[in-house]
């Protein structure tokens, strides 16, 4: 376990504070000749949902596969917990991610296992709960996101929305201190992302993890989240309580806001 | 911070063959060593590696036994009718079993299953990295070798010497059957000659190359499937080149190991 950074190494700066969970100071990545995030810094308090939102292709699925140590940082520092994670090694990382849970875009179920099988592939690994005790889990994981009743259909057989879900069971069958959700809502009709929408609120309030999630439905993002960030350019550009966040005078946050395609954002 | 990769990065690189193959080399080692570490650490679902097991033999066998089958029919063919009329009707069975046992068994086995049993390994994990599912089984901390490649590796190290059994039966009895009907040889005369030129040692050594050939298939199979990039283009470009490295080294390993064992 690697310790904070120290002081006069950015230690003063860097280092959170107890009630920041999740913090990126100064992160730069690029893939190649393309730059996708520099000087990036955001603080996700514990407990609390931080939103971010931005354009599409703008790095902010790259910022979530950060906070997870899927990916690394050019330069930078990737605080969870108090402990910077930039430079560990996979078993190192893989201490931190088993108090994560990551929904991924597409779900990413495996595709050869069932529900109940994907759902209790955590617990199987990283928990000595007998067999009954983890069908016992997985079944009240199921019935909290409303799907108790497909736990031996395989991924193939469910809708777009019922597999979103499915990833969330997955992601909190453990019930892990951070959730990470990538663009939960994207390609969904309107009915199915206010029950996604509602699933998430439901999580938050019986957990209380620290969730960061990846969005750009914005009535969705202003019915769950504590905090939004905007990242443009490869930077947070703006970040705050949700409520201050809408009344932002920063005209790129305000065309985002309203859709326009008039203003500072290029085309 | 300084990172000594991003300053290598930046560096020029010459010899990009040479350097290719190196980084290939030492992956597939790594990746070798890295599922051992599981296997003595018995960091592994047995469940898993009986299902894979399963899997890969039953998805094998019929062209394993058709390809055999065949190889035992065309030596018989082509020996048999010459050597009687040569008189050396005594040599017809021993020459099947010598090379089908010594040889042809492990290898033509070897290339069946990386053609069947590797191609499928690499097209399922290459398709896993392409939806993320590689990524989702990391995002929780487990490790893509203890829950894929071990129990994949130990399938094929089991699957392997099982199929090439199989397949030097077949090919003896195709042998015998070819030589009965082509030149009339004995039962007796045929199996005599099988027992004169082959010990039960030649069969074993047989089967140990077929255990190596089997980790070949599986660690380039695996390596190759987990190193995907982009989508069903990547996964098909993965497959084709699982295959032919493998049918390479089972060919080169085949050699050394003949070359050690049969001295």
């Amino acid at each position: 376990m690697r310790a904070p950074a120290p002081a006069g190494h950015n230690g003063d700066q860097a280092t959170p504070k107890s009630d920041v969970t999740v913090r990126l100071h100064d992160v730069a990545l690029s893939y190649g000749q393309k730059i996708v995030l520099s000087d990036c810094s955001l603080d996700c308090k514990r407990g609390q949902v931080t939103t971010v939102i931005g354009l599409s292709g703008a790095g902010k699925s790259t910022i979530l596969r950060l906070v997870n140590g899927l990916r690394q940082p050019s330069t930078g520092h990737v605080f969870v917990n108090g402990v910077d994670i930039v430079g560990m090694s996979e078993r190192q990382l893989n201490d931190i991610r088993v108090k994560m849970g990551f929904a991924f875009q597409a779900s990413a179920l495996f595709d050869s296992m069932s529900v109940f099988e994907n759902v209790s592939f955590p617990l199987y690994e990283h928990t000595k709960l007998s067999r009954a005790e983890i069908r016992k889990r997985v079944e009240e994981t199921l019935e909290t996101i409303g799907l108790s009743d497909v736990s031996e259909r395989l991924p193939a057989e469910l809708s777009g929305g019922m597999q979103k879900r499915v990833g969330f069971a997955r992601a909190i069958v453990n019930e892990p201190e951070i959730i990470l959700f990538d663009e939960p809502t994207t390609g969904l009709d309107p009915i199915m992302t206010n029950v996604i929408t509602d699933t998430i609120k439901s999580i938050q309030a019986r957990l209380r993890p620290t969730s960061i999630v990846v969005m750009h439905d914005l009535p969705s993002v202003y019915a769950i989240s504590d905090n939004i960030a905007m990242l443009f350019e490869g930077t947070i550009i703006e970040s705050g309580p949700a409520a201050d966040f809408r009344r932002s005078q920063n005209p790129i946050v305000q065309q985002f806001l309203e859709g326009s395609e008039v203003g500072p954002i290029p085309l | 911070m300084f990172r000594a990769e991003t300053y290598l990065r930046t560096l020029p690189r010459p010899f990009p063959v040479t350097r290719r193959f190196f980084e290939y080399a030492g992956g597939i080692t790594l990746l070798f060593f890295d599922a051992i570490r599981y296997i003595i650490a018995w960091r592994y679902r047995p469940s898993e590696v009986v299902r894979q097991t399963a899997f890969l033999i039953v998805d094998s066998l019929p062209i394993v036994l058709l390809t055999s089958g065949f190889t035992g029919l065309v030596i018989s063919l082509e020996t048999a009718q010459s050597a009687v009329n040569n008189g050396f009707a005594f040599v017809i069975g021993g020459s099947v079993a010598y090379g089908t046992v010594r040889e042809l068994g492990p290898l033509l086995t070897g290339i069946v299953f990386a053609g069947r049993a590797g191609a499928a390994i690499t097209a399922q994990l290459g398709s896993m990295v392409v939806t993320e599912q590689i990524e989702a089984l990391k995002s929780f901390g487990s490790s893509p070798t203890k829950v894929l490649v071990v129990p994949r590796l130990l399938a094929c190290v089991i699957g392997m010497p099982l199929l090439t059994a199989f397949a030097d039966i077949i090919a003896v009895y195709g042998g015998y059957y070819m030589a009965y009907l082509r030149a009339h040889i004995s039962t007796a005369t045929y199996w005599n000659s099988v027992n004169q030129f082959v010990d039960f040692t030649d069969f074993e050594k047989g089967l140990l190359k077929a255990a190596v050939f089997g980790v070949i298939v599986a660690i380039v199979a695996c390596y190759e499937g987990l190193r995907t990039e982009g989508g069903a283009d990547g996964v098909g470009r993965a497959t084709t080149n699982a295959v032919v490295t493998s049918i390479l080294l089972v060919f080169a390993f085949n050699f050394g190991l003949s070359f050690v064992l049969f001295k």
